[in-house]
C-alpha cells in the first residue's frame, strides 16, 4: 500500500508541480559518473532558469528571495522523483546557505551565482582520520604566508569531493589556544596543486565518499576575495552555522522513493516469500508499518510547524537516529521474512539483490553525519536539558592534547 | 492533514492543566484511589461545568459541539495527572456508542445527562482479557412480554460499579445488539474487580434475566468498530500525556540526583534511555494528533490510524513509565513516589482493550496483508 500525504493546492504549488513534471530526468543512479555530473548541472541550470533554485536565498546573490514555506512546497512535490541533483547536495544544503549567513559581500558574488547553475560543485571537509565524532580536535593545520595561507593535512568521508570544484575546510590556525578555538574555515580550491582525491569504498561496494590530502596547498589571500569563511579563529562557529543548514537540509529531505529496506519493499518481499499468512509475520509487517508511518507523521508534523514559525532545531536528531534504527528493524524482518533468500539469490533476481544492498547499506545511516550515540547526546543535552558529561580536555591548549596522531603532554 | 494545535486548542488545554493543577494533585490522586468510589465528584462537576464532558456532544443534546482533536487534549491533562475518573468510561466509550448507534430517543434522554455530568455511563463488550467480541459474545438478549432481558456476564467493565447506565453489546436471534441497562435495574450484579492500576476502576457485571432496552441501530457491529477506533484514539491521548509527564519528572530528577560526583543524567546510560523515551514521545504525539484529525476529518482513514495508534503508542507508553522507575533508582519503586502510578496507568492503557498482539493483528488486517 502506498500512504499519500495531503499536499493541498496554491498557485506556487502547481508551478512546481508542472515545472518538475516536465524538466526532471530519469534517475541517473547506475550511469557513470560523469554523465551523473554532467545531468545534474544541466538540470541545477535549468532550475536556476526557471526561478526555482536558491529558493529561500536573497535575490542579490542569484536566490528566489522567498521563505521556508514556498521551500516546503518545493520539497513535497519534489519527494516524487528522485531528483539528479546528488552531486550538488552539499553545495546546496550546506556550503552555499553557510556563505550567505557569513560570506563577504565579494565572496557572495564570486560563488553563490554560480552555485546556485550548477556550474561548480562544492564539498565539505570536517572529518579526518582523527577527528570522527569529535570534529574539533581536527590536526589539519593552515599557517599564515606572505600572500595567504598554506594547509597541510589529510580529511576523510568526504561525500562528492570527487567532482568538486571548492571546499569548505576546517583548518587549525592557532594551536596554542583551546582546542575550539584555534579553527579556522576556509574555502580551498579542490584544483589547486597539492589537493589530492581518493575514493574510499564503504562496505556495500560503493564509493559514495572520499579521503582528501592537503600537501602544502597554497589559499590565496593577496586579492579581494578572502579565503576566510567568517572569521580567523572563529571556526568552529562557522561549522556550528553549517551543521545547522545540514540539518534543515536533511529534514526537509524525504526518504527516497526507492528505500529498498522500506515497509512497501519489505512487503513485495514478504509476498513473493509466500510469508505474509504467518501470524507472526503479520505482526512483524505490522510493527514495521508503525515505526515507519509513525517517523513519517513525525517529519510531516515538524514540517507544519516550521510552518507555523517554530522549527525544529535540535529535533531534527530524534529523525535522524529513528531514521537509522527503522533500517535496523526492518534487517530483522527481512531475515524472519526471507531467511537465507537475501544470502544467496539468482543473478537476476533484483528484489533479493535490492534487499542485500540495503542490509550491506544500512550501518552507514547509523554513524554518517553524526551516529547515534551522538544523536542520541544532542537530544539528551539539547532538548532535555541533561548536564554533558565532565570534558577533560576543554580547559587545555591544543598542542597538548592527545589527539590522532598527536601524542600529547598529558 | 493539520498535526499542530491552534491558539484556541493551546488555550483549553491551559484551562485543562489549572483545573488539574488545582483539583487533582498528586496528593488527591492519592486521596481519591484510596477511597471506596475511586473518582473524585467535585472534579467531575467541575469537568461538567467547563463543557469538558460533552466535547464531542452536539450542541443540540448539551455538548460542546467540538472535536476528537479537543478532547484528546482533555485526555492528554488527565492522562499527565494520572486522574483517577470515569471520564473515559462516560465522556469516551458511552458518549461515543451513543453518538454511533442511530437511537434519537436514547441520545436526546441520555446525552445532555452525561454531558451536564448528572449521570455517568459506560460500555460493557469485552468478556474476558481479549480483544472485543463483534458477535457480543456469551451474553445473550431474549425478547419476553414486549420487553429484551439480558443473560451473561460483562467483564472487565471500566468505572462498572459507578455507572449509572450500561451500555451493554449482546448476542440475539439476528445477531449482535446494542442494549441500555440501568445501575439499578433488577438482576444486574455489580461486583467490583481488584486492579493493577489503582487510577482506574473496573467491575464485573452480571446479568440474570436483567431488563435492557434496545437501542435502535442499522449495523451494531460497525458501531462497536467505530467505538473502538475512537477509544483507541482517545487512549492514545491519555497515554501521550502519561509519557510527557513521565519523562519530565525523570528528566528533572536526573539533573539533580547526584551519585559518584556527578548528576545522574550526566552518564551516557541514563541520558540516552531518557532520549529513547523523548524520540518515542514526539513519534507518538504525531501518531495521536494524526489519529485525532482523521476521527474529526477523514473517517474513511480512521480505522488505519487508530490501529496505528494502538501499535505505536501502547508499547511506548509502557517503556516511559518504565524508565520513570528505573531512572528514579531505588525510591522508584516505593509507594510513596508517584512512579508506579505512571508505570501502572501506562500498563493498564497498554492492555485494556485485549493483548498487543491483537493490536498488530488488526494493524496487519487493516493494511491488507
Amino acid at each position: 500500500m502506498t500512504v499519500v500525504d495531503e499536499k493541498g493546492s496554491g498557485e506556487y504549488r502547481s508551478r512546481v508541480r508542472e515545472w518538475l513534471g516536465a524538466h526532471v530526468p530519469p534517475p541517473t543512479a547506475g550511469l557513470p559518473p560523469a554523465e551523473v555530473l554532467r545531468i545534474a548541472k544541466e538540470y541545477q541550470a535549468a532550475l536556476f532558469e526557471a526561478g526555482f533554485a536558491g529558493i529561500t536565498w536573497p535575490k542579490e546573490v542569484g536566490g528566489q528571495g522567498l521563505g521556508p514555506a514556498e521551500q516546503q512546497v518545493f520539497s513535497e512535490e519534489a519527494a516524487d522523483y528522485d531528483l539528479p541533483t546528488y552531486p550538488l547536495t552539499i553545495g546546496m544544503g550546506m556550503c552555499g546557505p553557510t556563505l550567505v549567513d557569513l560570506g563577504t559581500p565579494e565572496q557572495k558574488q564570486r560563488y553563490l551565482p554560480k552555485l546556485l547553475r550548477g556550474d561548480e560543485v562544492w564539498c565539505q571537509l570536517f572529518s579526518e582520520p582523527g577527528a570522527g565524532s569529535d570534529v574539533a580536535s581536527l590536526q589539519s593545520r593552515a599557517e599564515r604566508t606572505d600572500d595567504g595561507w598554506v594547509l597541510n593535512g589529510q580529511k576523510v568521508w568526504t561525500t562528492n569531493a570527487q567532482w568538486a570544484d571548492f571546499g569548505a575546510v576546517l583548518a587549525r590556525t592557532d594551536p596554542d589556544q583551546v582546542k575550539h578555538a584555534g579553527i579556522t574555515m576556509f574555502i580551498v580550491d579542490m584544483h589547486a596543486p597539492g589537493v589530492t582525491v581518493r575514493p574510499l569504498r564503504d562496505m556495500s561496494g560503493k564509493s559514495p565518499f572520499n579521503e582528501v590530502y592537503f600537501d602544502d596547498v597554497h589559499l590565496p589571500a593577496d586579492g579581494a576575495i578572502s579565503p576566510v569563511i567568517g572569521e580567523v579563529g572563529r571556526g568552529w562557529q562557522a561549522a556550528v552555522t553549517m551543521l545547522g543548514h545540514e540539518r534543515v537540509s536533511i529534514g526537509a529531505s524525504r526518504p527516497s522513493r526507492s528505500n529498498s529496506l522500506g515497509f512497501d519493499a519489505v512487503l513485495a518481499l514478504a509476498r513473493r516469500e509466500g510469508a505474509t499468512a504467518d501470524p507472526a509475520n503479520r505482526e512483524r509487517l505490522a510493527e514495521l508499518y508503525a515505526h515507519e508511518r509513525a517517523l513519517q507523521l513525525l517529519n510531516a508534523r515538524m514540517r507544519q510547524e516550521t510552518q507555523a514559525g517554530r522549527p525544529p532545531g535540535a529535533r531534527g536528531s530524534v529523525a535522524k537516529l529513528a531514521g537509522a534504527l527503522q533500517l535496523r528493524r526492518a534487517i530483522a524482518v527481512v531475515g524472519e521474512l526471507a531467511g537465507a533468500d537475501v544470502v544467496a539469490w539468482d543473478p537476476d533476481d533484483a528484489l533479493s539483490a535490492d534487499v542485500a544492498q540495503g542490509i550491506n547499506s544500512a550501518p552507514a545511516s547509523s554513524i554518517a553525519g553524526g551516529t547515534n550515540e551522538v544523536q542520541h547526546n544532542i537530544i539528551g543535552e539539547r532538548i532535555l536539558g541533561l548536564p554533558k558529561e565532565p570534558q577533560v580536555d576543554r580547559d587545555i591548549p591544543f598542542r597538548q592534547l592527545k589527539v590522532g596522531t598527536q601524542g600529547g603532554a598529558r | 492533514m493539520k498535526l499542530v494545535l491552534d491558539a484556541e486548542q493551546e488555550d483549553l488545554r491551559s484551562a485543562v492543566r489549572r483545573l488539574l493543577a488545582d483539583r487533582s494533585s498528586p496528593a488527591t490522586v492519592r486521596e481519591v484511589m484510596a477511597s471506596e468510589r475511586g473518582d473524585d465528584p467535585g472534579l467531575w462537576k467541575s469537568l461538567a461545568d467547563l463543557g469538558l464532558l460533552g466535547l464531542v456532544v452536539p450542541e443540540d443534546f448539551g455538548g460542546a459541539g467540538a472535536g476528537h482533536v479537543e478532547r484528546a487534549v482533555v485526555l492528554e491533562e488527565l492522562g499527565r495527572a494520572v486522574t483517577p475518573t470515569p471520564f473515559f468510561a462516560s465522556a469516551v466509550l458511552a458518549t461515543d456508542a451513543l453518538l454511533a448507534l442511530d437511537d434519537d430517543a436514547a441520545r436526546a434522554e441520555l446525552l445532555p445527562a452525561l454531558a451536564g455530568g448528572e449521570k455517568v455511563a459506560t460500555v460493557a463488550v469485552a468478556e474476558g482479557g481479549g480483544p472485543w467480541d463483534r458477535t457480543g459474545g456469551a451474553t445473550t438478549a431474549t425478547e419476553r412480554d414486549g420487553g429484551w432481558r439480558l443473560d451473561g456476564t460483562k467483564t472487565p467493565v471500566l468505572a462498572g460499579m459507578v455507572a449509572d447506565v450500561v451500555l451493554v453489546l449482546a448476542g440475539t436471534p439476528d445477531g449482535p445488539g446494542w442494549f441500555a441497562v440501568d445501575a439499578a435495574a433488577d438482576g444486574l450484579t455489580r461486583t467490583a474487580l481488584t486492579g493493577l492500576d489503582p487510577t482506574r476502576r473496573f467491575a464485573r457485571l452480571a446479568f440474570a434475566a436483567t431488563p435492557a432496552r434496545r437501542l435502535v441501530s442499522a449495523d451494531p457491529g460497525a458501531a462497536l468498530d467505530l467505538v473502538a477506533d475512537l477509544a483507541a484514539v482517545a487512549l492514545a491521548a491519555e497515554q501521550v500525556g502519561v509519557m510527557q509527564r513521565a519523562l519530565e519528572l525523570t528528566v528533572d530528577y536526573a539533573k539533580v540526583r547526584v551519585q559518584f560526583g556527578r548528576p545522574i543524567g550526566s552518564y551516557q546510560a541514563v541520558k540516552h534511555g531518557l532520549a529513547d523515551v523523548y524520540s518515542a514521545w514526539e513519534h507518538s504525539l504525531s501518531v495521536l494528533r494524526h489519529a485525532a484529525w482523521t476521527a474529526d476529518h477523514d473517517r474513511a482513514g480512521l480505522p488505519l490510524a487508530a490501529a496505528l495508534a494502538r501499535t505505536y503508542i501502547g508499547p511506548a507508553c509502557f517503556e516511559a513509565g518504565n524508565a520513570m522507575v528505573q531512572y528514579h533508582g531505588g525510591i522508584g519503586y516505593t509507594w510513596e513516589h508517584d512512579a508506579h502510578l505512571y508505570y501502572k496507568r501506562a500498563k493498564s492503557a497498554q492492555l485494556l482493550f485485549g493483548p498487543p498482539s491483537a493490536h498488530r493483528a488488526r494493524l496487519a488486517d487493516r493494511l491488507g496483508i
